[in-house]
């Protein structure tokens, strides 16, 4: 409430006295950092001042009646209600002004259409509600999420300066390079937008899109879903982090090796500690939006976990990593086997298994995730290897 | 009154079975207010989540609940139905009509709405909430994706189209046969001629969203897959079939608004209406580009080039007629004699209001900048800026032009003028700071944005709480002008024109059973 | 019968109005099909195979057609295509094949949705064998190799050196259960 009125008190001093404050904060169209960034820029900044002359001009007349043929200044009325000459005239009058700013917009437009001989391709695909960038012919891929802690958005912690506008894992481009994003979506429409490159576009499921980039600058780029994707829509931004060519080659070496990395750690023998470790933060990263931090999940749309047949029973064991890692059709459930490693399935589904009071004891390792993944089926072979070197 | 047999009934049942063209009409304007207090206060609860960063009041299920009723509310229950009801009351008293041509059909229409709009508001409380997906209901959001109460919404739009096309058939009949002898199609006053033009649209583009709706519920329920594209479909379809009813029906929300002002500053101008003929063709050809723009809401969907290119121009060729209009208006005031009650106040604020809102349409239509404009608050803005300040201002003028006709008392024009300068207030401080949230890059339809959007939010909240709690002052002054006041007379403004102001005031039950001359 | 002209303006009134609900099904959704034929709108392809009429292979240029899968929601089948990408001269043909496996324990039903971008790339790119043609059931536990063959068309405009071909996999199991029942 404090911090309420206190904003409040800058705010209206704000509006009163510090035209520096203004300076501060964002009111127009960002520039942007690529070429046509700039052009649309320019040609909003065109239209927008060519309305304004004719604001000016037409309220003019209108403020100039207000003031000074009012009828308490004894002004009479004229009678005259017709002119052929004039109508032609404020007829085509603002049709010139059109097509004066129609030869811009129409320049900037084919070459915002023009996505050929791009350097590099991308594909982004909009999942409810997050995106997910593939490297074409780099066999490099993943998922984006927002990072933002809960805790932030329930207000119970201060707001980083990123709040909302902030990802586990960035989209990273480099500069100088032509980049052709290839948009589709995953189950409803998204839109792709980052306002710096100027490019939005639809994410529509069972088709693609394309649009392009060549980003001038290297810097962090900031944007979110533009288009109402369900509950979360406000919470899947997009990060573009533009590097240089060294940069971002280095990036996708490392990118590379992480992947190794990942299939090493599957075949790893796991704790239960370590797991349930790793599986509160995967948990707390794609799961609670929906089954919220206590696990109470927000019913009848989205079912709590803690104390769920699914999450204790034992013979369910096969539905509970079945559902994590394919989903639930006509549910808001969707597949994981996707977005998470085997590593993160297992940790999760062990997490679950024994967070909120579910205390199971049961542990699913990685390779148990491997092995359903081919069969079909939970066996516990490894769990049980596992337990019995623990004794 | 002398003939008592041809009076009301009394009680519940006049307004059950009433066939009066009055009475119908003065329900549609309290159903109108009362969806407009609903709508309104849901947009109360939408400003005071974006008060500030962060999620306090509700969830983002129910935020998206909260804004996709707010717009049908607003949209179907309030504006559509005020502009019904101002035609029920004034077409047939403008033209010399006895009532409107189908009275029966005039009940049935009105009596419709509170059901429909009864089931639709139920769904909130049914098992996974109301409709979630925008008052734009864009596929497959809408259907695969959708809550199970989408079925009972989809009946309730079902509902609402049957009532405005039986309302609109009724004007057209009304409009195009009783008229008064001498009374020709270029004498009637623009009002009549605005309704006319809308209620033609009306019948062209409701069966059109009926059609979407049905196509969504065979969807839904009997395996079709109009809008999947995994069944052959396209999402995309949809949003064609519902642009090319929405675009239409944006207009049907404004060229009502266009014949109210259009009545009301050469009334208080004290001269006659400059490019009357003019004016009737600008809004028919604002009608016929209603019905080839319909993609400037899709740009970024991925329309080939050439399309982009077509309906880039075609939307800003609207500017126009539009812009024939704004200058007939202020030609119109220019070297009057000017006075500003409160209708005048009104229209005035239209004018200026509206024309902010027709170049943000400018540069809106402008398809390479489009791109960022696109699904962000500067849409919202523009968007509110042709809606509150032109249909809703217009309706306030209206009310205001024909009060005293209605109930036989002039209002409290102190409070009236309190009324328009904190709608005025409040609408600009709501609605302004949007365009600069807008540009700098929120998005629109989230509960929730980042600090650097935090102050222009508050000030939009603001406004909201302002604007919204000045209507409750309208409220209380109409029902003071209902109860008492000083007697109107018949003509209460000098420089009124129109056959309404040749009957007494209050316009007694039955007018013009005996049309009069028009010369 | 007789009708006065205030009954003519109803009765044309309310036919305009069935009309335009008539408009949207007969006019309107065939319209958009042959509108997204006619200018690769969304980039759908055509969806019967295409006859190859022999013509002369233009090797003055290479084109490389980029290959997409993309899993819809709830459809959690493996998918993907031998190769990310093929180069073909207009004029020849370019095969490959699509790896499916249903992971499931139960028989479904797959549809996969072809889409070209650039749109204006579209009618260039053909098929002469295709998944897609044919929706495709999957047992339990089932895999194969769906071959796909294309050529792209000597007349594709000389602007366009790079398409992609992208497609995506929907579950249709519960929809044909949908539609049937419908039917019945």
């Amino acid at each position: 409430m404090r911090l309420q009125a206190r904003r409040l008190v800058m705010l209206l001093t704000g509006l009163t006295t510090s035209p520096a404050l203004w300076a501060e904060w964002a009111f127009n169209m960002p520039e942007g950092v690529t070429d046509l960034s700039r052009s649309i820029y320019d040609l909003h900044m065109t239209i927008f001042w060519i309305t304004v002359v004719i604001g000016v001009l037409v309220f003019g007349v209108m403020f100039w009646s207000v003031i000074f043929h009012r009828k308490s200044r004894g002004a009479k009325a004229s009678e005259f209600h017709e002119s052929t000459l004039v109508e032609i005239l404020w007829t085509s009058i603002p049709f010139a002004i059109l097509v004066v700013m129609a030869i811009p917009a129409t320049k900037t437009l084919i070459e915002v259409y023009d996505a050929d001989n791009a350097d590099i391709d991308i594909k982004v695909t909009g999942y409810q509600w997050k995106w997910q960038y593939e490297y074409l012919g780099e066999d490099v891929s993943f998922f984006s999420n927002l990072s933002t802690p809960r805790d932030e958005i329930s207000n119970a912690r201060p707001k980083n300066p990123n709040y909302l506008l902030e990802v586990d894992e960035p989209l990273v481009v480099p500069i100088g390079k032509k980049i052709r994003f290839l948009v589709t979506g995953a189950d409803v429409i998204h839109s792709w937008w980052v306002p710096e490159l100027a490019v939005k576009k639809d994410a529509i499921p069972g088709f693609i899109n394309e649009s392009w980039a060549k980003i001038n600058k290297p810097g962090i780029y900031r944007g979110q879903c533009a288009e109402l994707c369900g509950k979360d829509h406000g919470f899947m931004p997009v990060v573009v982090d533009a590097r240089t060519q060294e940069d971002y080659e280095s990036w996708l070496q490392e990118k590379r090796e992480e992947a190794a990395k990942i299939r090493e750690l599957t075949q790893k023998d796991w704790t239960m500690s370590e797991l349930m470790a790793k599986g509160e933060e995967v948990y707390n990263k794609v799961c609670v939006a929906c089954h919220q931090l206590n696990g109470q999940g927000l019913p009848p749309m989205f079912p709590a976990l803690k104390g769920a047949e699914m999450a204790v029973k034992r013979e369910m064991i096969d539905d509970h990593i079945n559902i994590v890692l394919y989903g639930k059709k006509g549910t808001a459930m969707q597949a994981f086997k996707d977005q998470l490693s085997e590593v993160d399935i297992a940790a999760v589904v062990t997490y679950e298994r024994n967070a909120w009071g579910n205390n199971t004891g049961e542990m699913i390792t990685p390779k148990d995730i491997l092995d359903y993944k081919k069969d079909g089926k939970y066996t516990g072979r490894h769990s049980q290897e596992n337990a019995k070197e623990a004794k | 009154m002398s003939d008592h047999h041809h009076g009301p009934e009394k009680g519940l049942m006049r307004w059950v079975l009433t066939t009066n063209h009055k009475d119908i009409g003065s329900m549609y304007m309290w159903f109108s207010f009362a969806m407009f207090l609903l709508g309104g206060s849901m947009a109360m609860v939408i400003r005071a989540e974006l008060f500030q960063p962060g999620l306090q009041i509700v969830e983002p299920n129910f935020f998206n609940q909260m804004t996709t009723m707010h717009g049908l509310i607003m949209v179907f229950g309030a504006v559509m139905p005020a502009f019904v009801g101002l035609a029920n009351w004034m077409i047939p008293m403008m033209i010399g009509a006895p009532d409107m041509a189908l009275p029966r059909m005039n009940n049935w229409s009105f009596w419709i709405l509170p059901f429909a709009f009864a089931l639709m508001v139920s769904t909130l409380f049914m098992e996974g909430g109301g409709p979630n997906f925008g008052w734009t209901f864009y596929a497959p959001l809408s259907t695969d994706y959708a809550p199970p109460s989408t079925t009972f919404f989809i009946f309730a739009v079902h509902m609402m189209g049957v009532s405005s096309i039986m309302g609109a058939i009724n004007v057209i009949a009304t409009i195009l046969n009783l008229r008064a002898p001498g009374m020709t199609l270029m004498k009637m006053p623009l009002f009549v001629w605005t309704w006319l033009i809308t209620a033609y649209l009306l019948i062209a583009v409701m069966p059109v969203l009926a059609g979407a709706v049905t196509m969504m519920l065979m969807d839904i329920h009997f395996g079709t897959a109009f809008f999947n594209a995994g069944g052959g479909g396209d999402p995309v379809l949809f949003q064609h079939v519902f642009w090319f009813f929405g675009h239409p029906e944006v207009y049907i929300m404004i060229l009502p608004a266009f014949g109210i002002v259009s009545a009301i500053i050469p009334a208080f101008s004290r001269k006659p209406l400059f490019g009357y003929t003019s004016m009737v063709y600008a809004v028919a050809s604002i009608a016929f580009l209603s019905f080839i723009v319909w993609a400037h809401h899709m740009f970024t969907v991925g329309i080939p080039l050439v399309g982009e290119i077509f309906f880039m121009y075609a939307t800003m060729l609207i500017a126009v007629p539009t812009g024939v209009k704004v200058f007939n208006w202020i030609a119109t005031m220019f070297r009057g004699s000017l006075s500003f009650e409160t209708p005048m106040l009104f229209s005035v604020a239209f004018v200026v209001l509206f024309t902010i809102g027709g170049f943000s349409g400018l540069m809106l239509s402008i398809a390479p900048a489009d791109f960022q404009y696109h699904d962000t608050y500067f849409v919202v803005a523009h968007f509110h800026y042709v809606l509150v300040p032109g249909a809703i201002f217009a309706i306030f003028a209206g009310t205001y032009y024909w009060l005293p006709k209605w109930t036989g008392h002039m209002y409290d024009t102190a409070l009236s003028k309190v009324h328009f300068w904190m709608s005025f207030i409040g609408m600009n401080l709501t609605f302004f700071p949007m365009h600069f949230v807008g540009l700098a890059g929120m998005p629109r339809r989230i509960p929730d944005y980042n600090m650097q959007f935090a102050d222009f939010n508050m000030i939009s909240s603001i406004g909201g709480f302002m604007f919204g709690v000045t209507q409750l002052l309208f409220l209380f002054i109409v029902i003071k002008c209902v109860r008492g006041g000083e007697k109107a007379e018949a003509k209460p403004w000098e420089g009124a024109h129109g056959l309404e102001w040749m009957v007494p005031s209050p316009a007694p039950y039955h007018t013009f059973t005996t049309p009069p001359d028009v010369k | 019968m007789q009708l006065d002209p205030a009954q003519k303006t109803i009765l044309k009134a309310t036919a305009t109005a069935v009309g335009m609900f008539a408009f949207v099904f007969v006019v309107m959704v065939p319209l958009y099909n042959v509108l997204c034929k006619v200018t690769g709108l969304n980039g759908k392809t055509d969806p019967n195979p295409y006859k190859a009429v022999p013509a002369a292979v233009d090797t003055s240029r290479t084109i490389t057609v980029q290959f997409l899968a993309t899993n819809n929601k709830g459809m959690h089948w493996d998918f993907k295509p031998s190769t990310h990408k093929v180069e073909v001269h207009p004029g020849e043909i370019g095969s490959l094949t699509f790896y499916v496996r249903n992971p499931s324990g139960k028989d479904m039903v797959g549809q996969a949705i072809p889409s070209v971008s650039p749109f204006e790339a579209t009618d260039y790119l053909h098929k002469t064998e295709c998944f897609c043609f044919t929706s495709q059931p999957l047992l339990a536990h089932e895999e194969k190799y769906m071959p796909l063959k294309i050529i792209v068309d000597q007349d594709l405009p000389k602007h366009i050196k790079k398409l992609t071909l992208s497609y995506t996999l929907f579950d249709i199991t519960d929809m044909n259960k949908k539609r049937t029942a419908g039917l019945q």
